[in-house]
């Protein structure tokens, strides 16, 4: 399965990883270059399947970005599909900036409620759906605090409660804490495994952090820069829950090895290429 | 540990001679703050009292603040009469500013179209100056009102128009973004996203405008220049002017700059009650 995804051939060989989940979307042979002649992305081939906890993995230029907001339909293939295999209902899709987009003339309930409110549905209404959101991230006690008044990984919560507050079949997360110390990213990490168990969706993790990526993810897409493209996908077989027992652990380590290793071998080869 | 906590918990940390010296400046400045400038006027006022008393200046030249005082009690029914009138064109002429202004900001911003196609109107009604345009437009209109409006508006408006256009334009991109993802309408875009973001901008026009409206309604009237009732401030200090009733000319002035102060501080009082929740101009920080 992996040989079909990953373009390059050496990633036939490890983590054959087989899943009964039912299809989500995919991209098949997308390409996206921007004006012209820049190459963001070449020949992107990537199965999701409904639960999947995925992470596009590699430095910056590799086009993970650009993947993302190819799924999230900013932006459009030049060539290429990407298919959804369920039907697209408003709220379906969410998605988590690095930066935390709060809107600075409202209060965290209020943001909160902006996918249900741009679906035009009343606070009163979905005040219940709010109130369970910014529960699941710790923040009930902050609603009526307007974002200033909080600090960064508060502020990333709020935007990870506005993703959650629809129950998402898919959300999309573009390097969520790389601007967070590494204390408030470690507790995060921790958090959004159990949320994403407490709400049943599937994650596609944009990183450039090989620990954060092994740690949260089923499978690594390992991308590469110039052009942006995907040089192979690999498995991380460890069961979730995933505590700080598994971030210790000798396996957890050796994953990251792996993956490092992967990486190292990726970015040779497009330095190669320039 | 429990010791030291202790420690600290029972008695109040002493304060730092600097500390101190620090406090009782930022306490000196917020006095002077008010102080000062009060000082500096009563200084000047008997300044200039004593220059009209020594050099015994007739009043027809320059009168004395207690004659110009005198002109504003005596004159007042006739004063405050025309301030009605001049504040009723500012504050028309301010009006139609913000709807025409934000509308014609709304409109560009939905339009790259209607924006390349008008926007250098905009810039040549702004440059030109409103003395030229203004006997034009009394020829063609012919409510005086009317005449003095679209005069006082001509110059108030810009300025809410390109701070709105840009405030309307300068929405978070990363906003942008997520408000297409979970499918806002553009109508939905710009209730939710653009017109709060350009609320600060807006709002900093507005006090401009708010000062430009009385100045457009003070140069209208001196074009228009016809007495009897309905006469502005402006009216009155031409027609003081003629009649060497320098004292009233001194009265009327005062009315008019008072005006304008008290304009401003309305204005911006306004904007610190919109954006105090949210906006760091608006918001106090211990520096």
């Amino acid at each position: 399965m992996i040989a079909e995804r990953a373009p390059a051939p050496s990633a036939s060989a490890e983590g054959a990883f087989r899943s009964p989940r039912a299809p989500l979307l995919s991209m098949r042979h997308v390409d996206k270059v921007f004006g012209g002649d820049v190459v963001a992305l070449r020949d992107m081939n990537l199965d999701v399947r409904d639960g999947d906890f995925i992470s596009l993995l590699g430095p910056s230029g590799c086009g993970k970005s650009t993947a993302l907001r190819l799924i999230a339909d900013l932006i459009h293939p030049t060539s290429g599909r990407i298919v959804w295999d369920v039907e697209k209902t408003p709220g379906a899709l969410s998605v988590v900036l690095q930066e935390p987009t709060l809107m600075p003339w409202a209060t965290v309930a209020d943001n909160v409620w902006l996918p249900f409110r741009l679906q035009g549905k009343s606070r009163a209404s979905v005040d219940d759906k709010i109130a369970e959101a910014l529960n699941l991230v710790g923040l009930e006690e902050v609603h009526d605090a307007y974002p200033r008044a909080l600090s960064g990984g508060m502020k990333m919560r709020v935007s990870i409660a506005r993703a959650l507050v629809t129950h998402p079949k898919l959300i999309l997360m573009d390097e969520p804490f790389a601007a967070l110390d590494e204390i408030t990213r470690f507790k995060l990490n921790d958090d959004l495994l159990a949320l994403k168990r407490a709400i049943g969706c599937t994650v596609i993790f944009v990183t450039h952090s090989v620990f954060e990526s092994v740690f949260l993810s089923e499978r690594v897409v390992i991308m590469a820069a110039r052009p942006g493209r995907v040089i192979r996908e690999l498995a991380v077989d460890a069961p979730y829950p995933r505590t700080d027992d598994f971030r210790t652990s000798q396996e957890y380590a050796m994953q990251c090895r792996a993956v490092s290793d992967a990486l190292k071998e990726a970015m040779g080869e497009g330095d190669d290429l320039h | 540990m429990t010791f030291i906590d202790q420690a600290a918990s029972t008695s109040a940390p002493e304060i730092d001679v600097e500390e101190a010296a620090r406090a009782r400046r930022r306490r000196a400045e917020k006095i002077g703050q008010w102080v000062l400038p009060v000082l500096v006027i009563v200084a000047t006022i008997v300044a200039w009292d004593r220059i009209v008393v020594w050099n015994e200046l007739p009043h027809y030249i320059l009168p004395g603040p207690g004659r110009v005082l005198q002109a504003l009690i005596e004159d007042w029914p006739l004063l405050f009469q025309s301030l009605l009138v001049t504040l009723q064109i500012t504050m028309g002429a301010l009006a139609i500013a913000v709807i025409g202004g934000v509308g014609l900001a709304v409109l560009f911003t939905q339009s790259r179209w209607i924006e390349m196609s008008f926007f250098p109107y905009a810039v040549i009604l702004q440059v030109t100056p409103i003395v030229a345009i203004a006997p034009l437009i009394f020829i063609y209109v012919d409510s005086k009102i009317a005449g003095l409006l679209i005069c006082a508006w001509l110059v108030a408006f810009f300025p809410i128009l390109s701070n709105t256009t840009l405030g309307l334009s300068s929405a978070d991109h990363n906003l942008r973004d997520l408000f297409k993802v979970y499918g806002a309408s553009r109508w939905q875009r710009l209730r939710y996203l653009q017109l709060p973001s350009a609320l600060p901008y807006f709002l900093g026009g507005l006090r401009i405008a708010g000062g430009l409206s009385l100045i457009g309604a003070v140069v209208a009237e001196y074009v228009a220049g016809s007495g009897g009732i309905g006469s502005g401030l402006a009216f009155r200090i031409l027609e003081a002017g003629y009649r060497l009733n320098i004292p009233r000319m001194f009265a009327a002035l005062f009315l008019i700059a008072l005006t304008g102060v008290i304009i401003f501080a309305c204005l911006s009082l306004i904007s610190h009650l919109a954006l105090r929740k949210w906006h760091e101009s608006a918001i106090k920080r211990e520096t």
